[in-house]
C-alpha cells in the first residue's frame, strides 16, 4: 500500500501544474475509482488541508496517506508529490536555465492554462455539488451558498488573506449551523 | 566543498521558517522568500529572483517547494535542493498532521462539526477565487476562453479521467500554434505583461 500510494502520487507531483488546486479532481477520481476514501472522506481532508500553511495537493497527499496507511503513509504520500519537484527543478536549473522562454514551452502553455483554469473550477463545482447536496433548499443549503459567497467576495474585491477568511467561516459555521 | 556543506544548515533553517508562513498557497510567500534570500542573504540578485518566479511558477508542484529547490540547488548542488526542500516542508507536514490528531480528537463534537461545514464552504470560494484569478491572466483570446469552456464541459457531464486534460493542455497548445503560424497569424502565447517590476512578480499568471 505504501508503494502505491507514494507512486500515484509520484504521478500526481510530475503533472501538478497549477500550484496545486488543479489535480484535486484527480486525486479525488482516483480515491473513488480505487475506493480509496468515499467522497465525504475525501471533502473533509480537502477541508483539512486547506487550514494549514502550503500547498493543498502536499497537505491533501499527507493527510490521505495518514488517513489510508497511518505515519508511514503520509511519509510516502508527500515525499512522492514532492520528489517530482526536486528532479524537475534541477533539471531545469542544470540544463534549462531559459526554458520559460523557449517558444515551445510556451506554445505548450499557452493551452494548458486554460485547461487548469477549467480544473480548478471543476474542483469547486464539484466539491461545492457535494456540501450543497444537489441544491434541495434547506437551510444548510442556502447558508452554505452564503458563506460561500461571502469569502469568495471577500477573497476577490477585497483580498482578505486566506486565513482570515476560513477562521471567519469557521465562526460563522458555529453560529449558523 | 566545504563552503557548500556549510551552506546547508542556513538553507535549511531559511525555508524552514518560512514553511509555515506559506499560508493560502504560493506567491504569498514570493515576497518573503524575496525578503529572506535577496534582501537579507543575498544568495540571489533581482535578475536571479525574477527568473526564479517564473521557473517555480510555471514547473509543477507547488511555488514553495520548487523556489526552495531552485536556491538549494544554485547554493549547494542536489544535497542543497533537498535540504531546503525538506526545510520547507517539514513544518507544514508536522502542522498538517497535528490539525488531523486534533480533529479527530473532536470528531463528533457539534461545534467542530459546524465549524467544519462552514471552512468548507469558504474552502470552495478558496478555489474559485484560485479559478477567478488565472482565468483572469490566461483567458486572453478566443482559443483560449473556447478551450477552457470546453474543458469544463468535458469534466462535469464525462467521467474522464481528470489527467487526460492536463496531457490534451500541452498538445493543444502546440498545435494550435503551429496552425497560426503555418496561417501567418500573430501569434500570442502569453498576456502582455505589464513593465513595472512589482505587478510582474505577483502576477498570478504562470502555472
Amino acid at each position: 500500500m505504501l508503494l502505491k500510494l507514494f507512486l500515484f502520487f509520484l504521478k500526481i507531483g510530475f503533472i501538478s501544474f497549477g500550484g496545486g488546486y488543479a489535480v484535486i479532481p484527480m486525486i479525488q477520481h482516483q480515491m473513488s475509482s480505487q475506493s480509496w476514501l468515499t467522497d465525504s472522506e475525501f471533502q473533509e481532508i480537502v477541508t483539512l488541508a486547506s487550514m494549514g500553511p502550503g500547498s493543498i495537493a502536499t497537505n491533501s497527499a499527507t493527510l490521505i496517506g495518514f488517513h489510508i496507511a497511518g505515519i508511514p503513509g503520509a511519509i510516502a504520500s508527500t515525499a512522492g508529490i514532492i520528489i517530482p519537484s526536486l528532479i524537475i527543478i534541477v533539471l531545469i536549473a542544470a540544463f534549462f536555465y531559459k526554458f520559460h522562454n523557449n517558444q515551445w514551452v510556451k506554445a505548450s502553455f499557452y493551452g494548458l492554462r486554460p485547461i487548469i483554469v477549467a480544473l480548478i473550477a471543476y474542483a469547486a463545482i464539484h466539491l461545492g455539488l457535494q456540501s450543497g447536496k444537489a441544491f434541495a433548499p434547506s437551510w444548510a443549503t442556502i447558508m452554505t451558498f452564503v458563506i460561500c459567497g461571502a469569502s469568495a467576495f471577500a477573497l476577490i474585491k477585497y483580498k482578505v488573506h486566506p486565513f482570515t477568511v476560513i477562521v471567519a467561516a469557521g465562526i460563522a459555521g458555529i453560529i449558523l449551523f | 566543498m566545504l563552503q557548500q556543506l556549510r551552506m546547508l544548515f542556513p538553507l535549511f533553517w531559511t525555508f524552514f521558517r518560512i514553511g509555515p508562513a506559506t499560508f493560502g498557497g504560493g506567491y504569498a510567500m514570493i515576497s518573503l522568500i524575496e525578503h529572506e534570500t535577496v534582501t537579507k542573504r543575498r544568495w540571489l540578485d533581482d535578475q536571479e529572483l525574477s527568473d526564479l518566479v517564473s521557473i517555480a511558477g510555471s514547473a509543477p508542484g507547488g511555488v514553495g517547494v520548487n523556489a526552495a529547490a531552485f536556491i538549494g540547488y544554485r547554493m549547494a548542488g542536489i544535497t542543497g535542493a533537498v535540504i531546503s526542500i525538506i526545510g520547507i516542508t517539514l513544518p507544514t507536514f508536522l502542522i498538517i498532521l497535528g490539525l488531523s490528531f486534533l480533529y479527530m480528537n473532536l470528531d463528533g463534537n457539534p461545534k467542530v462539526a459546524a465549524a467544519m461545514k462552514g471552512i468548507q464552504a469558504a474552502v470552495i470560494a478558496l478555489i474559485l477565487s484560485a479559478a477567478y484569478r488565472m482565468a483572469k491572466t490566461s483567458l486572453f483570446d478566443l482559443s483560449t476562453v473556447i478551450i477552457a469552456i470546453a474543458t469544463l464541459v468535458v469534466l462535469l457531464f464525462t467521467e474522464i479521467n481528470p489527467i487526460y486534460a492536463i496531457l490534451s493542455g500541452l498538445l493543444i497548445g502546440v498545435v494550435n500554434i503551429t496552425v497560426k503560424m503555418l496561417l501567418g497569424l500573430k501569434v500570442r502565447t502569453e498576456k502582455e505583461t505589464p513593465q513595472k517590476r512589482e505587478d510582474a512578480v505577483y502576477l498570478e499568471y504562470y502555472i
